[in-house]
């Protein structure tokens, strides 16, 4: 099952699985209890009969669940998550100062009891800049792996259910992009038509519709090969019908775990760009933008114009990564 | 035997050329193709019209595109990459020196990560859910999935600024010794060995536990051979082959990364110079530092699959269909 290759650059060498077996989906180096039975079975072909199947299917669905929410890394990485969530929706109604518009005679004070997190040099409180800047990254980097997901499973859908050109084509293209970090991708895309964040979800969503197509299509070509595809020709449905009625429910595994891992290379990435100085732009509070204003100031003893956004970044991504991994030790297998 | 060798280097070959010619026609696509016109981009909204006519043809770039594409991509086969919009001088005179800095930087990186990143994978795999590979499983995924400056901007409040070990910037002082020069390039280099830690160490821990749960493992424990000795000589080696490509494929990776790193640390190497290619929106010099990367990526991987055939002997027999 070869799936979300960790860090994009890794075109799989042959033999070279970059998930071997023992990788990410041996429950125990994640802290997780070893699968109880029965062994989910949604992917590698679900076969048996219509009828149960839809019970033990369910029946799966709530073992995993469980499973799940027994894990420790999972509940971690949700309570972070859902932490940096409601920041980005409510975070504009109780923070302390307002993030955009600072009082420009109290610039680069400390941390205190007035200013938890100090503030920067333009006198914005650093806190209510940190709670804010979830805002836009969890949307940007959202949209970008919807995106890449939806496109990336019908291309994947298309190139293995139907092989032949598509599938060559799409194939070597893959290859090409993939050659270069994503990170690089798109700082080529972003600067040649400038940023924005229309701009960013467009270039990170289609590069991630590439990664992910290419997982998709492994799994497809397994399915494809199982007796209920056979019966499903018989029976004459059409090429769509087999593909997103029959195959999709089938593949919902390797793609579940991948739009997770996609998501965290997207906060990766995007918050790279903003680094970079083209990602989301100031004034707009975001961490990567602010740390790229505030780092040459580190020298100078102003450590928490830098250090609070970079550790809100970690934690953003650090959650996002225990999820990933906990559901991926879950579902695969 | 030599022959399928050869027949798969050839095909392997051929595939990686495909897919450079196929890289060069976005990195084309992206940098001349959708920025629209160069001559306004460089000039500015003010300049006046028969101004950016007149920069637009000294460019080139008012020829149709099949022709443009064509005169780039035979300067660069014939080692001539181009003007820098930026510095009205040839790209490469730029390019080389700054490619060799990111090499002297990538080296460090790699000596440091190597032999650390293998040991912490062996150590976890054989202690496999116990708690040095829990320690060992989750820093690394950490690690490997935190953006650069995050790591890089802890590690300078931490060492450069509080403790004070290592300088704040990556260049030495001009005519500064070896170990001085390596010592400044520590700090940036270490970050780039907490991102790929993460991942070698992945693959030389699920390489191990692979071994570890194989029959001729446990032929070799039931027999009666020391721990120590099965590990040697029967886990190792089986473990450490794919890690090896591994090791090799993360070299594109590495010089990608080091766009931030570079710029974290003021240093100037490829990574710096594609960041103030964006700046500057020098596309020459931005297509250049790309297509560099993407070469050294695809030569990188090509030696990783060649040497993984030629040290494996099972994917040696294989190679021939």
């Amino acid at each position: 099952m070869a799936h979300a290759a960790p860090r994009d650059y890794l075109a799989a060498a042959p033999g070279v699985s970059p998930d071997s077996p023992a990788l990410l989906s041996d429950p125990a180096a994640i802290g997780l209890p070893p699968p109880a039975s029965p062994p989910p079975s949604t992917d590698g072909g679900a076969g048996g009969a219509a009828g149960a199947l839809d019970v033990s299917s369910r029946r799966i669905r709530r073992e995993q669940m469980r499973l799940l929410l027994r894990s420790a890394p999972f509940i971690v990485g949700m309570v972070l998550l859902l932490w940096w969530v409601v920041c980005a929706i409510f975070g504009r109604l109780f923070v302390p100062y307002n993030p955009v518009n600072g009082s420009l005679l109290q610039f680069n004070l400390a941390p205190s009891g007035t200013h938890w997190f100090g503030t920067d040099s333009l006198g914005r409180d650093v806190l209510s800049r940190v709670i804010v800047g979830s805002r836009e990254i969890l949307i940007v980097s959202v949209l970008a792996t919807v995106l890449g997901t939806a496109l990336g499973t019908a291309l994947g859908l298309v190139m293995g259910y139907f092989r032949g050109i598509v599938d060559n084509v799409v194939g070597r293209l893959v290859d090409a992009v993939l050659s270069l970090p994503v990170v690089i991708v798109a700082l080529l895309f972003v600067a040649a038509v400038g940023p924005s964040a229309r701009t960013l979800i467009l270039v990170i969503g289609f590069v991630f519709a590439l990664i992910i197509a290419r997982t998709v299509r492994t799994a497809v070509l397994q399915e494809r090969e199982l007796d209920y595809i056979a019966a499903a020709r018989l029976r004459d449905e059409s090429g769509a019908h087999i593909m997103f009625v029959e195959i999709l429910p089938n593949i919902s595994a390797p793609i579940l775990v991948e739009f997770t891992v996609r998501l965290g290379y997207a906060i990766f990435a995007i918050a790279t760009l903003s680094f970079l100085g083209i990602g989301i732009q100031p004034p707009t509070p975001d961490w990567g933008a602010d740390i790229a204003a505030s780092y040459q100031y580190l020298a100078a003893g102003y450590w928490w114009e830098t250090l609070f956004p970079a550790l809100a970044i970690a934690s953003l991504v650090v959650a996002v990564n225990l999820i990933a991994d906990s559901i991926e030790a879950v579902v695969i297998r | 035997m030599g022959d399928q060798v050869t027949g798969y280097v050839l095909k392997r070959l051929g595939l990686a050329l495909l897919t450079l010619v196929l890289l060069s026609m976005i990195i084309f696509f992206a940098g001349q193709v959708l920025p629209g016109n160069p001559g306004r981009a460089i000039l500015g909204p003010f300049a006046s019209q028969h101004a950016v006519t007149a920069l637009d043809n000294s460019l080139g770039v008012n020829r149709s595109l099949p022709a443009q594409y064509w005169s780039w991509v035979s300067g660069i086969v014939q080692g001539n990459l181009g003007t820098s919009y930026q510095f009205r001088a040839p790209v490469s005179s730029f390019l080389w020196p700054a490619l060799g800095r990111s090499l002297r930087l990538a080296v460090v990186a790699f000596v440091l990560v190597v032999p650390l990143s293998i040991v912490g994978g062996v150590v976890a795999a054989l202690s496999r859910g116990r708690a040095p590979d829990r320690v060992i499983s989750v820093a690394g995924l950490s690690l490997s999935s935190m953006p650069e400056f995050v790591s890089g901007v802890v590690l300078i409040v931490v060492f450069a600024i509080e403790l004070k070990w290592l300088p704040v910037t990556a260049s030495a002082p001009a005519g500064s010794s070896l170990p001085t020069q390596i010592r400044y390039l520590l700090l940036p280099a270490i970050v780039l060995v907490l991102v790929l830690f993460g991942y070698i160490m992945r693959m030389a821990r699920a390489g191990t536990i692979e071994a570890l749960d194989s029959d001729y493992v446990r032929t070799a424990t039931l027999k009666g051979l020391p721990r120590s000795v099965v590990i040697r000589r029967h886990v190792l080696r089986n473990s450490l082959l794919p890690t090896i490509t591994v090791i090799a494929t993360q070299t594109g990776y590495l010089i990608g990364g080091l766009v931030v790193v570079e710029t974290l640390f003021n240093y100037p190497g490829l990574g710096r110079l594609i960041f103030t290619a964006i700046t500057d929106k020098d596309f020459p010099m931005l297509e250049a530092g790309v297509l560099t990367i993407g070469i050294v990526y695809l030569v990188a991987t090509l030696v990783a699959d060649i040497l993984y055939t030629l040290l494996n002997p099972r994917l040696r027999l294989q190679a021939a269909d």
